[in-house]
């Protein structure tokens, strides 16, 4: 019975990364752009990826939402292309396009027949440098980027109460702001904003070409340095650094009440350290931790609150490592029918306090090992996955060893790198709680 | 321009658009039949079972049994309870999910060839020796409720239970295969015994199989797997004609984009014109960003993110669908240029560049979907619950491109119906009445 997990979840699950070393090969331009290819001769396919070093955390305040904004932008015109005809011009050639924006990273893709690669490289390159907007383009698309936030945000109580919890946890540090915009910034974001942003950070020393599938990679080389290396890098580039969070002196709640909320839950997330390069140890444990705590039925949070007793329907534990700042660690209780918010949250936190007293269970720790080295089997079923691991460890502060080394990180993790994890990191002093509920639900049930 | 189009279609049309798929039909020792694809380069294999019928099956006043049935397969089975089927699924890396859609039940495993035959036991047990023991019953049930509730706050979800309850009425595809609070709450261990028997029988099973096994491997996996099902199981529900009535039904929801959903009658994939219908779907509004409706309310006028249409070929009725969102004071204006975008594609046609750009794209991505073994797996077994001959991937650009311009215009002349394109829209919408 996952469905619950969607409708509640827009977070990330265990890490699985692939040791696929053979697969890949990895090389810098001349002008510092850097190039993954990964094989895959099954299929006469392949994926082609440009990663910006850029994502919506980059944004200056008071322009929330730019990132997103201009990574729409970027399929209007440029130089040599009319509006609209990049996307056409993929689906001439059989294939499928698109992009996507997030904290650190803004990322566009093309599926499609392998032999077209040089005509991706082309169009993908040339809109690098050559993008031409109009106040036009601005105002049509900056309707649907609201009508966007629309969808995914305002008409979900749960999307709304994710949003205020972030806000709640970081201070200062720009993951507070939504990836889509705050609704009244995203509003006035005009075509200087979009450019500002685009001149900045759309250049070859800031981006990632990622080339997944029935490719040779001197073959990629070739290319890359054709359309790719022939751009100039922005020497005003500069240092990715931006504003880091206070310490935390108190805990932080929040009760958030929208009518359209049939199903309440408490929802509690940590700040947590991220995977760092060459230093991936503590984040290695808390994915362990994640997957022992919250990871599905076998789990602890799941053997105490649904079936030791039935406090919970559903609970869960997720942690991402790959961030370039740092991340969180969250737990998730949905109580069942009759069980208030306070007792799931205390139910919630007692088994949390319990798991760190018992230890940890060698046979689950096996387990999850087990599962672990197979996910790297499983995961050369599916290059595109690989190669979008590859995109957002390299956006993300991490290298091409550093993914690589990942798998031998965390099957060398120990029970004691858990509990000293978990020690340090559950401290509800660091972290926001929060309640969804309905206008009309009583605070003590 | 042409001539360019014409060379690009002459270059893809020379692509392998087999993309190495070589389907061989495998019949057990017992009588089951799959279709397998050997793939040896990576120790794992990709299986795909559907049962057809699916939630459709539930029998009067059970409506959500054969939901909450699925739901418990993976929650005790043969030994073990709950918690030691999933440890014992973990042990193995083996991935078993089970689902329910309106007109199969569907699995799908994946599972290493180092521990295979421990793999497909514990997934036996699931599928022929499931326990249904009392308090997962109960633990799944207060999930499903949790759903069900949830559902009923969803914009989204409320539309498509509206248009499902206006379109298909009393036929079980007109009400949500979950059930409903009351029928949920009132399933009994004996029902969902009941929904099993009726739903996970041989007469209804396809397969498919994507990996490293050898066709003899897979015979006797096979019997192994599923050949303790019964033989029979419940008989299938009636065909339903939709009903289109044309008009707006709006439900009132207080929530800042409305949510809608619009339909008319379609088409089977069995009818010669389904080709031609679908070319035209992919022109109006089935292609992505360079679709009519898409260029029209998004590119053009910025009223939504998105908008789709889609033929729906569900085993006892074929609709014509789509859906957009648009905010409250906008979405009249949506609404109004889908219908005159219906009616264009129907009164003028299409062009030539149009069908010609359907069609290169098409039958271009066609290969691109055969990249792995789960998603060959998933078209595999897609093609025969839809009767497809084996050798149809080879044929299938072939049933593109042999449908012309005037092919298409027909179609639109005779399907597209304006006058029946009925409306759904749930949120406080402006400027439109029921």
């Amino acid at each position: 019975m996952l469905r619950i997990l969607t409708m509640l979840s827009a977070l990330v699950a265990l890490a699985t990364v692939a040791r696929a070393d053979d697969q890949v090969t990895h090389f810098t331009l001349d002008n510092g752009m850097e190039v993954v290819v990964i094989e895959d001769h099954r299929a006469p396919v392949v994926v082609h990826m440009v990663w910006y070093r850029a994502g919506s955390a980059d944004e200056k305040p008071g322009v929330s939402g730019v990132a997103h904004f201009l990574e729409h932008l970027l399929f209007k015109g440029t130089d040599t292309l009319a509006p609209g005809e990049f996307s056409r011009t993929v689906a001439r050639n059989g294939g499928n396009d698109n992009a996507f924006t997030s904290f650190d990273y803004t990322a566009y893709y093309q599926r499609v027949a392998a032999d077209r690669l040089e005509l991706m490289m082309k169009m993908e390159s040339d809109r690098m440098v050559n993008l031409r907007l109009d106040e036009g383009d601005i105002a049509t698309e900056r309707a649907v980027i609201i009508e966007e936030r629309n969808m995914r945000t305002e008409n979900s109580p749960s999307a709304l109460f994710r949003e205020q919890k972030r806000a709640a946890q970081y201070l200062n540090h720009r993951y507070g702001v939504p990836v889509i915009g705050w609704r009244h910034e995203m509003e006035g974001l005009d075509l200087k904003a979009a450019l500002d942003y685009y001149k900045q950070y759309y250049a070859p020393n800031n981006a990632i070409l990622v080339v997944a599938g029935d490719v040779q990679p001197d073959d990629v080389r070739a290319l890359a340095e054709k359309y790719y290396g022939a751009l100039p890098a922005n020497p005003d580039l500069g240092a990715r650094t931006r504003p880091s969070e206070p310490r935390q002196m108190a805990e932080r709640r929040m009760v958030f009440r929208d009518a359209r909320v049939a199903q309440p839950y408490v929802s509690r997330s940590y700040i947590a350290p991220e995977r760092d390069s060459g230093a991936q140890e503590k984040a290695a444990a808390l994915t362990m931790l994640a997957e022992l705590l919250g990871g599905g039925t076998t789990s602890y949070l799941a053997e105490k609150l649904q079936f030791e007793t039935q406090t919970a329907v559903y609970t869960a534990a997720f942690y991402d490592g790959l961030s370039l700042d740092d991340s969180t660690f969250s737990l998730i209780a949905v109580p069942a029918d009759g069980v208030s918010l306070q007792q799931a949250e205390d139910a919630m936190d007692a088994a949390v306090k319990q798991f760190i007293a018992d230890g940890i269970d060698p046979q689950d720790l096996d387990r999850i090992k087990m599962q672990l080295r197979a996910a790297q089997i499983y995961a050369r079923d599916d290059v595109e996955r690989l190669a979008n691991r590859y995109g957002q460890a390299l956006t993300q502060g991490l290298t091409v060893a550093d993914v690589q080394a990942w798998p031998d990180i965390l099957q060398a993790v120990t029970a004691d790198d858990i509990l000293s994890a978990a020690q340090e990191v559950l401290d509800r002093d660091k972290a926001v709680t929060g309640w969804l509920m309905s206008k009309e639900q009583e605070m003590t049930q | 321009m042409t001539r360019v189009l014409a060379v690009l279609a002459a270059l893809l049309l020379a692509l392998p658009a087999r993309a190495g798929v070589e389907i061989k039909e495998v019949t057990s020792p017992g009588g089951i039949t799959a279709w397998l694809v050997e793939e040896h380069s990576i120790p794992f294999v990709a299986l795909e079972l559907r049962f057809r019928g699916g939630g459709s099956l539930d029998a009067p006043g059970k409506r959500g049994a054969t939901n909450l049935m699925v739901g418990l397969l993976e929650e005790g089975a043969g030994d073990l309870d709950a918690r030691g089927f999933a440890r014992a699924s973990e042990e193995l890396a083996a991935s078993f999910r089970y689902n329910v859609h309106d007109d199969a039940v569907t699995v799908s495993a994946k599972f290493l060839t180092e521990n295979r035959d421990q793999a497909v036991a514990l997934l036996r047990e699931s599928l022929v020796n499931p326990r249904f023991d009392e308090d997962a019953i109960n633990r799944v049930r207060a999930q499903v409720l949790s759903s069900i509730r949830s559902d009923e706050r969803d914009p989204q979800a409320i539309a498509g239970r509206r248009f499902d309850a206006l379109v298909y009425g009393d036929h079980p595809y007109g009400s949500p295969l979950d059930g409903t609070l009351e029928s949920v709450g009132a399933l009994t261990r004996d029902d969902i015994v009941a929904a099993h028997q009726g739903a996970l029988a041989r007469d209804r099973l396809y397969v498919s199989v994507v990996g490293d096994i050898t066709a003899e491997d897979l015979g006797a996996l096979l019997d192994t797997l599923v050949g303790d099902l019964p033989e029979t199981g419940a008989p299938m529900p009636a065909e339903v004609t939709p009903r289109f009535e044309g008009g707006m039904t709006i439900v009132d929801f207080d929530t800042p984009q409305s949510v809608v959903m619009f339909g008319q009658p379609g088409i089977a994939f069995e009818d010669p014109d389904y080709f031609a219908a679908y070319l035209l779907n992919v022109i109006l509004g089935g292609g992505g960003f360079e679709s009519r409706l898409m260029q029209e309310v998004r590119e053009k006028r910025g009223l939504t993110y998105g908008v789709y249409s889609y033929l729906v070929d569900k085993d006892q009725a074929d609709i014509w669908m789509g859906s957009v969102a648009s905010a409250n004071d906008r979405v009249a204006q949506a609404i109004e240029v889908i219908r005159a975008e219906w009616a264009r594609a129907r009164d003028q046609g299409v062009t030539a560049e149009e069908l010609d750009l359907a069609k290169t794209y098409l039958t271009g991505a066609y290969p691109l979907r055969f990249d792995g073994n789960g998603p060959i797996a998933n078209i595999m077994v897609g093609m025969q619950m839809s009767g497809m001959p084996i050798d149809y991937i080879e044929t299938r650009n072939d049933r593109v491109n042999a449908v012309t311009l005037d092919d298409v215009n027909r179609v639109a002349r005779a399907l597209l119906d304006p006058g029946k394109l009925s409306f759904v829209v749930v949120g406080r919408p402006q400027g439109l009445s029921n």
